[in-house]
């Protein structure tokens, strides 16, 4: 097998988000290192700069914070075919969203989904996880894991919670069915529980991914589909870069108050939305991306515009020859 | 709670650690072994190819738009990247990086 070389790879990309009427400009870049290191090893880490500007209520010019976050920071060690053990600051693996598409270069709709922040987006800890085949048609997966509070730095928060999650992959049918589980150990001591779907059929250009999950913040669900229109006889060079996408996506209130609702990310009453988008790849890692959406709301209905692009980078870090 | 929770992620460390170097051990009697590379031994290479463009398909489509193909050992490090990130088996890394490193 070759020697893998380091890799300093990512995304970055800008948009144009307009929210009932208010325009908000977004410049992010997103860098991630892979540090490979033996056979066994990978340090992988995943940071996020992103600036969010806008004008000020009487007028003037845009302006806004600049973010800054560390999404992860680990060490992998791949003990064997059926376990990886990884330490330090990780993607919590609650869902699928949050660990597999929320990279501005994969995800088919700019917008995040209503029930994103219902479960911790980074933990702090220790996690196991492995995939390995269940028997000749299914392959199963799983991830538990332990993580420390951490209130340190603003920028590497965690609470101290345990979890996990557990999937089943169907090679033929391409049909992913999972089942997450998180526990808070501290203050409220509560419970969260959810569910995922994918599909990516074998027959068209169409993948669909969804995510069901619950807590006392709320619950809520969302399910979304991406088609390239790579079939259509017309424009065949034209369509065969082009995707349409769409989600539709429901939230329901929990027993915390709109104000610590909103301090988390969450909408502060019941909320339902539909978002189209039309995606065009100008190659394999740049995509021009557009979308408009409708949000129902007892706090208020609203409409969703966004426009941008995404750009995902892959740089060697060494020589990339043959050994 | 917490003693009890440390104690059972250290028993499932211990445990698959331990399975697995037995698995490794047993490689040259023709049982399973972690390290080698497990389907050189079940498919030719154009079976591989076929089953490698397969998996690829199948993995990495399920998430975003397949990639174009990188040099032999950049795919090593997004493959290894993806084991983790999307865990993916070890037979379905070891074929979608044969099947990618052609």
């Amino acid at each position: 097998m070759e020697k893998p070389v380091p890799i300093l790879t990512g995304s970055a990309g800008t948009f144009s988000f307009v929210t009932a009427g208010q325009q908000q400009l977004n410049a992010q870049i997103n860098p991630v290192l892979l540090l490979p290191l033996g056979d066994h090893w990978l340090v992988e880490s995943r940071a996020e700069f992103q600036g969010a500007f806008q004008r000020p209520p009487g007028g003037g010019p845009y302006a806004g914070p600049v973010g800054k976050n560390l999404d992860y920071l680990e060490a992998d060690y791949i003990a064997n075919p059926y376990l990886t053990v990884t330490m330090g600051r990780f993607l919590t693996p609650f869902g699928i969203f949050n660990e597999r598409l929320y990279p501005i270069w994969i995800r088919s709709l700019q917008q995040d989904p209503l029930i994103l922040p219902l479960s911790a987006g980074s933990s702090d800890g220790m996690m196991l996880r492995g995939g390995f085949p269940a028997n000749a048609s299914a392959n199963f997966t799983y991830a538990v894991y332990v993580s420390a509070v951490s209130t340190s730095h603003n920028n590497l928060q965690s609470q101290r919670n345990v979890g996990g999650r557990m999937s089943f992959f169907l090679p033929g049918p391409r049909i992913e069915i999972g089942a997450s589980w998180q526990k808070l150990l501290q203050d409220t001591r509560t419970n969260a529980f959810g569910f995922h779907f994918a599909w990516l059929s074998s027959r068209l250009p169409l993948n669909v991914h969804s995510e069901y999950a619950r807590s006392n913040q709320g619950s809520g669900y969302w399910i979304d589909g991406a088609y390239r229109l790579s079939q259509l006889t017309f424009w065949r060079k034209a369509m065969r870069h082009t995707e349409i996408a769409g989600r539709a996506e429901q939230f329901f209130s929990g027993s915390i108050t709109p104000d610590e609702a909103l301090a988390i990310g969450l909408s502060p009453a019941n909320t339902r939305e539909g978002e189209f988008g039309l995606n065009y790849y100008l190659h394999d890692g740049v995509k021009v991306v557009g979308s408009y959406g409708r949000q129902f709301s007892s706090a208020g209905n609203q409409n969703l515009w966004s426009l941008g692009i995404a750009y995902r980078f892959l740089i060697p870090l060494g020589r990339v020859g043959a050994q | 709670m917490k003693t009890r929770i440390l104690g059972l992620v250290a028993a499932l460390v211990l445990g698959s650690l331990i399975y697995g170097s037995q698995a490794r051990a047993a490689g040259p009697s023709g049982k399973k072994d972690a390290t080698a590379p497990v389907v050189a031994h079940s498919y030719d290479a154009d079976a591989m190819r076929v089953q490698g463009e397969e998996r690829y398909r199948a993995n990495c489509g399920r998430c975003h738009a397949a990639p174009q193909k990188f040099p032999p050992r950049m795919m090593a490090t997004v493959l290894r990247h993806m084991r983790v990130r999307a865990t993916i088996t070890d037979e379905d890394m070891r074929l979608v990086l044969f099947y990618m490193s052609q």
